[in-house]
C-alpha cells in the first residue's frame, strides 16, 4: 500500500514568489520566512516522497466564474506556468503523475467526491509558492505533483468538514495505491488576512497561533467552524484556511509536529506547520 | 440561507463574494480575467474605452473603472483577485489597492505594518 509520509500547512502569499524570483531569501525582511523552510527542505529531501498533492486555490489564472469547480484535480504529465495578470514567472513546467492522478480521481469519485478533472491546468502562486518554499528545483524538481484546486473564493464554498473528509478519502486512495509509493500532502493559504473592503489589512495573530495549535493537536474546533466565524475572526480572504483541513484529514488522528513557524510582516499571517503520522 | 453564512452578522468593511455578487460583477471580473497576457494589458492601457466595450460593462461599471473607484468595484461585485489584475494595469499593486479601499494613502498604510520592506 501507498503511504502519506508528510503533511504540510503553509501560506501561499504571492509576494513570497516575487521575493523568491528576486533572490531576496536572505534579506532582513524575508529571512525570517525563508530560513524556516530550510529544515523543511532538508526533511523532505530525506523522506523523498514520490508525489506531493498540493491543495490550493486558483486566483483567476485558469478558472473563471463561467464555470467554477468546487474541487478540481489535475491529470497531466506537466502543468505549464500561467500569467496571473502580472507577467510570466520564469519557472520550468511542473511535472505531473497522470497514473496516480487518475487513481486518485477514480477513488474519490467512487467515494462520492464529485471531482472536476483537468487535463490542462496552468499553475499560479497558490500552488507555486508552497512548491518554491519546500523543494529545490536545482537541478530539477525531485518529485512529481498533483494539483488539487478548491473553491475558496465564490460562496457557497465547501464546508471545513467537507474538506476534512476529502482529506480522509485521499488517505484511503493513497493506501490503495502501489506498494512503497509515498505522498506528501499540502494544505495552503492564509493565515489571517483581508484584502477586500475597507477592512483591508485586518490581521489576527492570536487566532493564527491558536489555529496552528489546533491543526496539530485537535482539529475538531476547526472542522466545525463556519465560514462566517472564520471570516469574522481571521478576515474575509482567510476563509481559504479550510484547505489546511484537507491536509489534516489525510493525516492520522495522532500526529507529530516536525516544524512550525509564524511571521507576519505585512498584511498576512504567514504560517507553517509540518506533521508526520503517529501510528498507534 | 445556509448555516455557513449569517446575513444578520454583517462584518464591517467587508463584502462577501456570494453568487448574487458574482452575478452583479460578472462583466468586471471577466474583464479582469482577460488581462493575463502582455498584449491584453497593453491594449487595455492604450485604449480603456474600446477595451471595456468587449465585455458588456454597464455605464456604471465603466465609470467605476474610469474613476479608479476600487471600493466601488468591490461593492459592485468585483472579486478582489480579478480586480487586482485591473488595478495593476494602472500601477495600483495589491497594497496600493488595499490602502485605497481603506481610505488611506499608501504611505499611511505602510506605517501600520510591522516590516514594510516585505512587499
Amino acid at each position: 500500500m501507498g503511504k502519506i509520509v508528510a503533511g504540510i500547512g503553509t501560506s501561499h502569499v504571492p509576494s513570497i514568489g516575487v521575493a523568491y524570483d528576486k533572490g531576496q531569501q536572505k534579506s532582513e525582511a524575508w529571512s525570517p520566512l525563508f530560513d524556516a523552510y530550510e529544515p523543511v527542505q532538508k526533511w523532505l529531501s530525506e523522506i523523498k516522497p514520490d508525489v506531493a498533492i498540493i491543495t490550493y486555490n486558483d486566483h483567476g489564472c485558469d478558472f473563471f466564474f463561467d464555470k467554477y469547480p468546487t474541487f478540481a484535480i489535475g491529470a497531466a504529465d506537466k502543468y505549464p506556468i500561467g500569467d496571473e495578470g502580472f507577467g510570466m514567472r520564469q519557472l520550468p513546467p511542473v511535472p505531473g503523475d497522470t497514473a496516480f492522478s487518475w487513481h486518485l480521481i477514480n477513488e474519490l469519485v467512487y467515494n462520492e467526491f464529485d471531482i472536476t478533472v483537468c487535463q490542462e491546468l496552468k499553475m499560479e502562486h497558490g500552488f507555486l509558492v508552497p512548491m518554491n518554499l519546500c523543494f529545490s528545483q536545482e537541478p530539477s524538481w525531485p518529485l512529481k505533483f498533483v494539483p488539487l484546486a478548491v473553491n475558496v473564493i465564490q460562496h457557497p464554498l465547501p464546508t471545513a468538514a467537507r474538506c476534512f473528509k476529502l482529506g480522509r478519502a485521499i488517505r484511503n486512495a493513497v493506501e490503495d495505491y502501489n506498494d512503497d509509493f509515498t505522498v506528501a500532502i499540502f494544505g495552503t493559504g492564509g493565515m489571517s488576512h483581508q484584502l477586500s473592503g475597507e477592512r483591508f489589512g485586518y490581521l489576527n495573530s492570536e487566532f493564527d497561533e491558536w489555529f496552528l495549535d489546533q491543526i496539530e493537536g485537535d482539529p475538531s474546533a476547526l472542522i466545525s467552524m463556519t465560514h462566517q466565524e472564520l471570516m469574522e475572526r481571521a478576515g474575509v480572504e482567510a476563509v481559504e484556511l479550510i484547505m489546511w483541513l484537507v491536509m489534516r484529514g489525510a493525516m492520522s488522528d495522532q500526529v507529530e509536529r516536525i516544524h512550525r513557524n509564524y511571521y507576519v510582516p505585512m498584511t498576512t499571517g504567514m504560517g507553517l506547520i509540518t506533521l508526520e503520522n503517529v501510528v498507534p | 440561507m445556509s448555516q455557513q453564512l449569517d446575513p444578520d452578522r454583517k462584518i464591517e468593511g467587508s463584502y462577501i463574494f456570494t453568487g448574487p455578487m458574482s452575478q452583479k460583477g460578472y462583466a468586471l471580473n471577466k474583464l479582469g480575467a482577460s488581462l493575463v497576457s502582455d498584449d491584453a494589458r497593453a491594449s487595455f492601457k492604450a485604449d480603456e474605452d474600446s477595451y471595456m466595450e468587449r465585455f458588456e460593462l454597464t455605464e456604471t461599471q465603466k465609470k467605476l473603472i474610469r474613476d479608479r473607484n476600487w471600493i466601488g468595484c468591490v461593492k459592485g461585485g468585483a472579486n478582489i483577485y480579478f480586480l487586482y489584475k485591473i488595478t495593476s494595469v494602472f500601477g495600483d499593486s495589491l497594497y496600493k489597492l488595499g490602502a485605497k479601499q481603506a481610505g488611506m494613502s499608501y504611505e499611511e498604510f505602510l506605517r501600520t505594518r510591522k516590516i514594510s520592506g516585505a512587499t
